[in-house]
């Protein structure tokens, strides 16, 4: 068990110092917004082997930022690069796949009533949607209630002033969510009415069983134990298969980003965090407020540090799988974005080598970071059902 | 810090609770709790086919040990049936040598028996036939020879007792 832990805390590692090393290259602001966030991540799991492998990349995205500033005249290009990335990472009103191609999707929004229009009103951004006798501008992303003529006041850090309506939309990841939802519904009561004929798996279920199997063997039984697990292999299973699947679909090159939005974590983890107090019993609460077989006066002490693990969990929860997908659509991008940015094909061919290389890692994160919170919320669920008979 | 939280969207927060939740909601009565159940099923029917298949090979050692035991029986019995046959042959052959025997020494005994009542009898015939040969001899020696009364009787007196020691 510890092995596997290092293994994977190792690997998280890395991705966590290959975004902000890599993200070194782009010579923008926001980017760097992006990398202290990775960075604060990266202190939840202080690993010694990190450490380490922190120096080695800082070092490497140095060497390549020297390289990034020979070459002249590629401003625009490094423009056109991070806005192509932020745009990737970025939750979106309507559904871009390439070029001219896309849809829009529907804007619903709480401001004096609900309103409710297809997003195709901004015409991406250019035009002031008028609704009624409310009149709405997208900027950066964001929607910002105006006057008629789509005027936005800004602040001395160029941000704008204006209301922002209660924004209930089905933006691209709610879209991905619900299609993801729909697909994994249909995937899997599919695979359950395939046991109806007969007790052995066919089909998906032949390559989707066992991963059921190993969620309930190797993780909900050994964490939550033989008489409790049950209870928890419904949120289990769909948790895994659900962030699994989508941190797949960012994968491919429709540009979702789901499970790197803090958003959803946020949401999946305080599920967790819920699931694990409401199931807590009298000893998990003991062991929190009152820790027996230590002195009485360390016992304030304590309760005050496990009051604080109490929300670190599920933070560290919400943050691994944010800034663990986050980080690797980052460094995938800036290094595709590199082949532009050296426009030539000597640079080409290792940059491609190295995205298809980090693209597989990707793959293997991608299934290790649903092991990995499924893994965590088994085991916050495990202490919190555990039973002890030492008093 | 300020942009994560500037970007955080409480839309995409509350949709994802929502169908998050429905979709568990959904999939627990419409898959996992039919899959599990399904794996659960096939996992101890597997277990009890096993056991069965366990059983049967146990049945099987006893049966062979049964029969193991029911062979040697029989060898046993075969083997007493014949020591019975052969004793009783050995006993049949030597009472009938016995009885052989007996018999033969009883025809032989009778025969002795004949053997000396003929000879006595032959004896007593031949005493009676000498007595009379005797009688004759001396009747006719007596003819001749003996004219006076007293050589007749010495003569008749020796000859007797010739005759006795004979």
């Amino acid at each position: 068990m510890r092995s596997k832990f290092t293994v994977f805390f190792a690997l998280a590692g890395f991705m966590f110092i290959t975004a902000p090393a890599v993200a070194q290259d782009e010579n923008h602001e926001e980017l760097h917004h992006e990398q202290a966030h990775v960075e604060d991540a990266h202190h939840e799991d202080a690993h010694a082997a990190e450490m380490g492998a922190h120096d080695h990349h800082q070092e490497g995205a140095h060497d390549a930022e020297d390289h990034g500033h020979g070459n002249a005249g590629d401003k625009d290009i490094k423009t056109i690069i991070k806005e192509t990335i932020d745009h990737h990472l970025a939750d979106s009103y309507e559904f871009h796949i390439t070029g001219p191609v896309g849809f829009p999707l529907p804007v619903i929004l709480f401001d004096e009533g609900m309103k409710v229009f297809l997003s195709s009103k901004f015409h991406h951004g250019e035009a002031v949607a008028h609704i009624g006798d409310k009149h709405y501008v997208l900027h950066h992303g964001k929607i910002y209630s105006t006057d008629e003529a789509g005027t936005l006041n800004y602040d001395e850090h160029h941000h704008p002033t204006n209301a922002k309506p209660l924004d209930f939309s089905i933006t691209k990841n709610v879209f991905m969510i619900l299609v993801m939802a729909i697909f994994m519904f249909f995937l899997f009561s599919g695979v359950a009415k395939s046991y109806k004929n007969s007790l052995v798996p066919s089909k998906s279920g032949k390559f989707l069983e066992p991963l059921i199997i190993f969620i309930r063997d190797e993780v909900a039984i050994p964490n939550i134990g033989e008489k409790h697990y049950k209870r928890y292999m419904s949120f289990l299973l769909t948790i895994f298969f659900f962030i699994w699947f989508l941190n797949l679909a960012g994968m491919t090159p429709l540009g979702v980003n789901v499970t790197g939005n803090i958003a959803i974590t946020l949401s999946l983890a305080l599920m967790t965090f819920i699931i694990t107090q409401v199931s807590g019993k009298k000893d998990y609460w003991m062991h929190i407020f009152w820790m027996p077989g230590v002195p009485v006066l360390i016992r304030p002490v304590l309760a005050v540090i496990e009051l604080i693990g109490l929300v670190v969990k599920p933070f560290s929860l919400m943050i691994r799988l944010y800034a663990n997908m986050l980080a690797g659509h980052v460094v995938i991008m800036s290094i595709l974005g590199l082949i532009f940015i050296f426009g030539s094909w000597v640079a080409s061919v290792p940059f491609l080598g190295l995205t298809l290389f980090l693209s597989v890692l990707e793959l293997l994160v991608a299934a290790l970071q649903a092991y990995i919170f499924t893994m965590l919320a088994s085991l916050y669920f495990g202490a919190a059902v555990e039973e002890h008979d030492h008093h | 810090m300020e942009k994560l939280i500037n970007d955080f969207s409480v839309g995409l927060f509350f949709w994802q609770s929502v169908v998050f939740i429905l979709l568990i909601l959904l999939l627990r009565r419409y898959a996992w709790k039919p899959i599990l159940n399904a794996v659960n099923e096939r996992e101890q029917s597997i277990e009890g086919a096993l056991k069965a298949a366990e059983k049967a090979r146990e049945e099987m050692k006893a049966l062979q040990a049964d029969n193991e035991a029911i062979l040697k029986e029989a060898r046993e019995e075969r083997e007493r049936i014949l020591k019975e046959a052969r004793d009783m042959k050995n006993k049949i052959v030597a009472e009938a040598k016995e009885a052989a025997t007996a018999e033969a020494d009883k025809t032989v005994a009778a025969a002795k028996a004949t053997i000396e009542a003929e000879k006595s009898a032959a004896v007593a015939e031949l005493k009676k036939q000498a007595a009379t040969l005797s009688i004759e001899v001396a009747e006719k020696v007596l003819g001749q020879e003996l004219s006076s009364e007293n050589k007749q009787a010495e003569m008749i007196g020796k000859i007797i007792d010739d005759v006795k020691f004979n």
